[in-house]
């Protein structure tokens, strides 16, 4: 333990990446009880103002505070992000841990069902999975999730398959225990660096998705802020207020570089031979 | 007709494109080309196959014309007819048809051929849009080839407005069932190409009954959808006219360029937070004060960047019936709570606010959760999607509050009909509407109609906004675009560029 | 290898039916009804059925999957139920906006991506590598469409040298179309170079420590011509498949830029389908997209099977 804890010493992009990770929490957890305004206090006599003193990062069409703004969005896109990546991820290491177990037909449904959800075009059916049921976040999150379960099932199938042939494992069978019991006890563990790295990355991916299903409109709803939605209000008065434009992108593009440098970082540190999937 | 269309209602003129590719001399020569920007795009092209108003603003009176005109005013006047009689108890419209009129596949215009256009209108098992405008028909008939006569069940008077609509475009019937594809008409401009998502080009109808007071040689409709996108291609030279400008909150950058004309005129169009009297707790008329006490007009339009004007019932304020309402329920916190707490909801209550996607709703939208917010109204906003918003909050009347541009001319209607979607039923209006249905003097109507802007004022049924404006931007050069929007209408007839 | 391959195509194949199902399920179960939207709010409700039979929307779903099937073993898209044209001709004018477009984006991502990794791959662990790889970590960072609103800012906003959206139309001027074009690929092609610079890299670092290369510089070839002329050479098969990839990608995913730009192409015709409800349209531009995005990753296994015989597992 003590020597992973000198690494992490050693490696610059995981300590950046930690860095802008706990900015990002931090953020969001903040905005849980305090925020320099409300979030829906409509000033109209003060809207698209510039940076000042009274609004660091200047005030929206509807004469919001921006920064406010950007701080309850942080909270918007962790819970879009969390929930997603846990729900695919909960979904996709079973039916990959199962598949691997199982092999047979459960293996080749689950490689046909994967085949098929990579197949479609990710954000298309997005659109059209929030179209049958709805613009909300809720169901932002259910769009974002189904395309993370074929991710996780592939990952943890061919992690445990190899899993599977070590010579461990080959004597847990011998001696006649269960394949549940062996993926529980066996297999899981020692994948889990593997899931832990592709988590991070999936994390990232899904506040990318978030991002842009909200700017489509198609995620939280207003007055709920999230960084998307602000970006696309924000192009409505580029003219005007251009630096609106800037804020939320900044805000979304440091939240998923610091999971991105994480999960690099992770990888390095974990088994620097890992190999992920990079989806989207 | 076409109920509710977003807002955009027109499309309009504009000027010779492509100043790019050729030198000064030929722009001279070139002066009869037009490329107007409209921030719609008509789905097919017969106003009787499709709603949107994209393809009135299009075709009509520009391809297909009707039997009376609205002219910019919102006045009729002669189209296809040159003259009309209406019979003393308003039962029997006998129209004359103007002669040697052609369409613009060399076919002609007679008796025939209107009573066609007319009798599909409301025939059993037409699939006309506005078929519910002309069920008070009983018969058309020919009694010469430049005579129609239109027998009424019951007087209407709003029948001879309604054969002025585009709906009621006169379309031979050979070419009826493929005006959606290729319209052919008897107006000034025929049509020449489509591409879909992008553009739809007219040129002008040499047979044309009045080809000499049509100055205009082509004329490209160019789809740009967004507000941003809208004002590039203003700047750049893409379009010359945009009659239906799409953002106001964009409005000031073109004011700053000199070769531009920044129009701010009327529409018909009247910004409402529908809201669902059938249900609780909007059935209570202290609930509905309430809201309408909490309104703040004045940070709505500010909103709108200022475009806009206050309005106090389902009318516009630049109709010569208009009575002012806005301060039936002035703007009143205090007075919007002490009302919730008389209702019964001294701490507010839920309620959900689902909005069309367009960008005033959603601007209108968030600022009218903040509004309610402050009697106590908890406001929860679901953007639904146009298809969604017609079934769900339209059709199911599934809603609590929305918002809405009813942008039709004379719609106060719609507030005597059964199952319309805000669920108001009030004896008292339906009886007040049947009154204006069967008069024949104007002038009294308009006394009527003043009364029924009252009604609904009072029973505060809808939140009622303000009053959309229509902004147009065109070069300087152009002459003869329509200031305002009576009808939706990009009406080219009279357009040229300053010689 | 035969029967790599026929295992291979058959899955797809599988794939491609099952897709059908569920694209044609979820068209089914979108809420709103086409006709009311083609109608609109005054529609009686006597026209709407009427309309609903014209279109066979009142057909068993079974009858209607097939007859939709049927349509695409024949090469027959149908016609869009709000344009009233056929879906071929729409798909055909949209895909002249989106095919230049995601090979613009493609070329420019090549050809920054390329050098870039070769000099990363050439300065392996020192401060150029960390500066590229610093760089990739960025470009894979940045939402695409925030950069496409940050191009518009700087290059139409403050300098207006290009357009901020919109497309004025190949017909209408080229030469402005084209240009039309730019920001949106640069905004597009930013994940891709990172990408591709990953690639590149990796892939020369894996060739440079092959046998051949040792004897190429044991012999004194220039660092240049080793670079280029050895390594590159093979490095570039990794690269031209992961490009290969990436092109399906482009042309489906182009959604959001192309809202953003205002771009008429074909992922706008798809967005504004499902908000007009144009069924005929969703359903088929979304089962040619699937189409490509198998064609594509067969095309790679194909590939892979080609260069490198020893059996495959199914990844």
């Amino acid at each position: 333990m003590s020597t992973f804890l000198t690494r992490i010493r050693h490696h610059l992009g995981f300590q950046l990446g930690a860095l802008l990770l706990v900015l990002f929490v931090g953020t969001a957890l903040l905005s849980f009880v305090w925020t320099p305004y409300a979030v829906d206090d409509l000033q109209m006599r003060s809207k698209l103002l510039p940076s000042s003193p009274g609004h660091w990062l200047g005030t929206d069409h509807l004469g919001r505070d921006v920064l406010s703004r950007i701080m309850v969005g942080a909270k918007t896109s962790l819970a879009v992000g969390l929930i997603a990546v846990g729900l695919g991820m909960s979904a996709g290491v079973t039916l990959g841990a199962w598949a691997a177990a199982r092999g047979g037909w459960v293996d080749e449904l689950l490689s046909r069902t994967s085949d098929l959800i990579f197949a479609f075009p990710a954000v298309l059916i997005a659109i059209l999975i929030t179209s049958v049921m709805g613009a909300s976040a809720v169901n932002a999150i259910l769009a974002i999730a189904i395309f993370n379960v074929p991710v996780f099932a592939r990952v943890t199938r061919g992690a445990a398959l190899a899993m599977w042939s070590r010579d461990f494992v080959r004597a847990a069978i011998a001696l006649g225990r269960a394949p549940f019991g062996i993926t529980r006890r066996h297999v899981l563990p020692n994948i889990a660096s593997v899931l832990i790295v592709q988590a991070t990355i999936q994390f990232a991916v899904a506040i990318l998705a978030e991002a842009g299903l909200s700017y489509l409109g198609l995620g939280a709803q207003p007055p709920t802020p999230s960084w998307g939605g602000m970006l696309r209000d924000a192009q409505t008065y580029i003219f005007q207020a251009p630096e609106l434009a800037i804020w939320p992108g900044l805000a979304i593009a440091l939240a998923v570089l610091g999971l991105n440098m994480l999960g690099d970082g992770l990888r390095d540190l974990l088994d620097p031979r890992l190999r992920l999937l990079r989806v989207g | 007709m076409e109920a509710l269309h977003r807002r955009h209602l027109f499309g309009a003129a504009g000027a010779l494109a492509t100043v790019s590719l050729f030198g000064p001399e030929v722009w001279a020569q070139a002066k009869d080309r037009l490329v107007i920007g409209i921030s719609l795009e008509p789905p097919v092209l017969d106003p009787t196959k499709n709603a949107a108003a994209a393809i009135r603003e299009l075709t009509c009176p520009n391809v297909f014309e009707s039997l009376g005109r609205i002219d910019r005013t919102g006045a009729i006047g002669p189209g296809l007819a040159e003259s009309w009689t209406i019979s003393p108890d308003g039962k029997e419209y006998v129209f004359k048809l103007h002669t040697g009129v052609k369409f613009h596949d060399g076919e002609s215009l007679d008796a025939s051929v209107v009573k066609f256009s007319i009798d599909r209108l409301f025939a059993p098992g037409s699939t006309v849009p506005a078929k519910s405008l002309y069920t008070d028909i009983d018969k058309v008939e020919a009694p010469d080839p430049a005579t129609v006569k239109v027998t009424l069940k019951s007087p209407n008077s709003y029948l001879l407005y309604n054969l002025s609509l585009g709906d009621a475009g006169i379309m031979h019937p050979k070419s009826a069932a493929t005006n959606d594809k290729q319209p052919v008409g008897t107006g000034p401009f025929v049509f020449k190409e489509r591409k879909e998502g992008d553009s739809i080009s007219f040129a002008k109808f040499p047979g044309y009954r009045d080809a000499a007071s049509i100055k205009l040689g082509s004329v490209i409709f160019k789809v740009v959808k967004d507000p941003s996108a809208q004002v590039s291609a203003l700047l750049a030279g893409d379009v010359d006219a945009f009659p239906g400008f799409q953002a106001p909150e964009l409005v000031a950058r073109l004011k700053k360029d000199a070769r531009f004309a920044v129009v701010v005129g009327t529409t018909e169009g009247e910004v409402i937070m529908a809201t669902n009297n059938g249900k609780k707790p909007f059935n209570d008329l202290k609930v509905r004060q309430a809201m309408a006490h909490a309104l703040n007009r004045e940070e709505l339009i500010a909103a709108e960047s200022g475009f806009g004007t206050p309005i106090g019932s389902h009318f516009p304020p630049h109709n010569k019936a208009y009575v002012d309402l806005t301060q039936t329920y002035p703007f009143d916190i205090a007075k919007g709570k002490a009302l919730l707490a008389e209702a019964g909801y001294p701490s507010g209550f839920e309620a959900s606010l689902k909005l069309p996607p367009v960008g005033y709703a959603t601007r209108a939208g968030e600022v009218l959760a903040s509004q309610l917010g402050k009697i106590g109204i908890k406001v929860a906003i679901a953007q639904l999607q146009w298809p969604q918003w017609l079934s769900e909050v339209f059709k199911e009347r599934n809603y609590d509050l929305t918002v809405v541009a009813h942008t039709e001319a004379n719609d106060l209607d719609r507030y005597a009909r059964d199952g319309y979607y805000w669920n108001y039923d009030s004896p008292e209006f339906k009886a007040k509407w049947r009154e204006v249905v069967a008069v024949t003097d104007f002038a009294k109507r308009d006394e009527l109609l003043k009364d029924c802007q009252r009604i609904i004022a009072h029973d505060a049924v809808n939140g009622f906004l303000y009053q959309l404006a229509k902004i147009g931007v065109w070069k300087k050069e152009l002459v003869g675009m329509w200031e305002n929007s009576p009808t939706p209408s990009v009406d080219l007839s009279g357009v040229h560029w300053k010689a | 290898m035969i029967e790599f391959l026929s295992r291979r195509l058959a899955a797809a194949l599988v794939t491609l039916v099952l897709a059908t199902f569920v694209v044609f399920a979820v068209v089914e179960v979108l809420p709103g009804d086409p006709a009311l939207v083609m109608l609109g709010t005054d529609a009686r409700p006597d026209t709407l059925a009427a309309l609903r039979a014209q279109y066979g929307f009142d057909q068993p779903l079974s009858v209607q999957y097939l007859h939709w099937i049927g349509g695409l073993l024949t090469f027959d898209l149908g016609a869009s139920h709000a344009y009233g044209t056929p879906v071929a001709k729409l798909i055909g004018d949209r895909l002249a906006v989106t095919l230049p477009l995601a090979g613009l984006a493609l070329g420019w991502a090549l050809l920054v991506a390329v050098p870039l990794g070769v000099f990363a791959a050439w300065k392996h662990g020192r401060v150029g590598d960390w500066g590229v790889m610093g760089f990739t970590q960025i470009g894979i960072s940045i939402p695409n469409f925030w950069f496409g609103i940050v191009l518009v800012l700087l290059f139409a906003v403050t300098w207006q040298i290009f357009p901020a959206g919109g497309f004025p139309g190949w017909a209408h001027d080229a030469p402005r179309s084209l240009l039309a074009l730019v920001l949106p690929a640069i905004a597009l092609s930013l994940s891709e170079i990172a990408i591709l610079t990953r690639v590149t890299r990796a892939a020369m670092l894996d060739t440079l420590r092959e046998d051949y290369i040792r004897t190429a510089r044991a012999k004194g070839a220039s660092e240049r011509t080793v670079l280029f002329r050895h390594a590159l050479r093979n490095a570039l098969i990794p690269v031209t498949t992961v490009a290969g990839l990436i092109a399906g990608f482009l042309v489906a995913g182009a959604v959001i830029i192309e809202s953003v730009f205002r771009l008429p192409g074909v992922g706008q015709l798809v967005y504004d389908s499902i908000n007009n409800r144009d069924l005929a349209v969703i359903k088929n531009v979304v089962i040619l997209f699937t189409i490509l995005v198998l064609a594509v990753n067969l095309l790679v296994d194909l590939a892979y099977a080609a260069l490198d015989p020893r059996p495959r597992v199914a990844a």
